[in-house]
């Protein structure tokens, strides 16, 4: 296996200030206003970092974080009110779930174990959506989870920047 | 099921616990809103708390939009000047004469007896941005309660009627287009004076203009304005207009497509209307019979 063999590197502790911030900044992304045609194609960042907490660590976000942080998307997608709340927490759920999987892999193994995630979320929101009485968008809706996977590797590489050691001072 | 030894570490609620309970949480929260529209205070609260949040966010492009305003180039400015002063001058002509069947028509009313309109108050407002959603056609203005919008009111550009705002929130409002699929307006044949509905298609921006017979009087190129006789749309807003219609004689109505004159997807300004029209009071002797009868039986 060569993902056992793979060494092991020692990060600095988490701090519930990077995952309050990064929770934060990824609310900022989604709120800011782009022109239709890209905002549709535009991963949910909030769902994809509340996924990247859920795996790296499984005890510090909570379900509650994630159920107010859909409800806020939900009222500036004007999508349905809890929508994207029940999405999230399915998400981080899920996230938690598979945890243990999917850090034995590397950056892009682990983007492809995140694609059915985001993917899972669209069809939570379309099966939602069809029983409210909407009728179901074409399959570019699904690009935006295409591009979330795919934006898993900078993103995980971007959050683990704050936690690298710093030079030792007995190192001298 | 297999039994699983006590937890060394007391951690709460299980994962799947706490996931069945937000998930019903959700769920009733859904069924609240879409049914039964009693979520508006939450929704007022959080619009709130996000408004600073949305700002910041939209900070960057705004600025950028300035700058590049400012580096506007001498020549488009003249150019937007010269066609400007030619709109204003073919416009004046027209106000003139709208000015004078103004008159006419209060007259025309003072001698009918008939119930002056009120006067409508509009308001200008910008596009925030276009709604995320993809199930529905919404986009967001930057005027809300702080500017006395109420829902119902119909939004325009320059071009006719955009849509309608279906939600009102302290700082912004959102706009449901007419070509979302739940909306509906009731239209006018400026050729032919037929009177229809007109519904939004919801997948390509069209809008469908539905249950009309097979040989009804319309052709290819009408245009279609609001009739005004729900009391939302003044009467005589350009709408739509026609660009195709299926006549088969198998069906029981025709299917007419029509496209929007509004600019449903362009950004930019656009103006709300609320219009305050009195309505004849409701009817309260549809209820009496009932009463009567409660009535008759407490007597009997």
């Amino acid at each position: 296996m060569t993902s056992l063999a793979r060494p092991q590197e020692i990060l600095l502790p988490v701090t519930t200030g990077l995952i309050a911030v990064s929770v934060l900044a990824a609310l900022l992304v989604n709120l800011v206003p782009l022109p239709l045609g890209v905002l549709r194609m535009r991963p949910d960042f909030c769902a994809l970092m509340l996924i990247y907490w859920g795996i790296h660590q499984p005890r510090r976000v909570g379900f509650t974080v994630a159920f107010l942080l859909g409800l806020a998307i939900d009222l500036v997608d004007a999508s349905l009110f809890g929508q994207h709340a029940l999405i999230y927490v399915a998400l981080l759920f899920a996230a938690i779930t598979v945890h243990r999987r999917v850090l034995n892999f590397g950056l892009l193994g682990q983007s492809l174990h995140i694609l059915p995630l985001l993917l899972a979320g669209e069809v939570i929101a379309i099966a939602l959506r069809l029983l409210a009485g909407d009728e179901a968008p074409g399959p570019a809706h699904f690009a935006g989870a295409l591009v979330g996977a795919a934006l898993w590797i900078p993103l995980s590489l971007l959050l683990r920047l704050p936690r690298l050691p710093k030079a030792s001072s007995d190192r001298v | 099921m297999e039994a699983s030894p006590p937890p060394f570490f007391k951690r709460g609620p299980s994962p799947a616990f706490r996931l069945g309970v937000f998930a019903m949480l959700s769920i009733v929260l859904m069924v609240l809103d879409a049914r039964m529209r009693y979520l508006e205070p939450m929704r007022q609260a959080i619009s709130v708390v996000l408004y600073p949040l949305q700002q910041l966010a939209a900070a960057p492009g705004a600025l950028a939009a300035r700058v590049a305003d400012y580096f506007t180039t001498q020549e488009s400015l003249q150019a937007d000047k010269a066609r400007l002063e030619n709109q204003a001058l073919a416009q004046a002509a027209s106000l003139r004469e709208l000015e004078t069947l103004r008159r006419e028509n209060m007259e025309l009313r003072g001698l009918l007896d008939a119930k002056r309109r009120i006067e409508q108050r509009s308001v200008m407002a910008e596009v925030l941005y276009g709604a995320r959603d993809p199930f529905t056609r919404k986009f967001i203005i930057d005027k809300g309660l702080g500017a006395e919008l109420q829902a119902g009111a119909a939004v325009l550009d320059g071009e006719g009627v955009i849509g309608q705002i279906t939600r009102v929130y302290p700082f912004v409002s959102e706009v449901t287009q007419i070509t979302d699929k739940n909306q509906a307006v009731p239209v006018q044949n400026v050729r032919s004076g037929l009177r229809a509905i007109v519904f939004g298609n919801g997948k390509d921006g069209t809008l469908d203009l539905r249950f009309m017979p097979v040989n009804a009087d319309i052709q290819v190129g009408d245009t279609l304005v609001t009739s005004g006789i729900d009391g939302i749309y003044p009467a005589g807003l350009p709408v739509a207009r026609v660009i195709d219609i299926e006549r088969n004689a198998a069906l029981a109505f025709a299917r007419i497509t029509c496209a929007p004159l509004g600019g449903i997807d362009r950004r930019g300004h656009v103006l709300v209307l609320t219009t305050q029209r009195e309505l004849p009071e409701r009817p309260v002797e549809a209820s009496e019979p009932a009463k009567r009868k409660k009535a008759k039986r407490g007597a009997s």
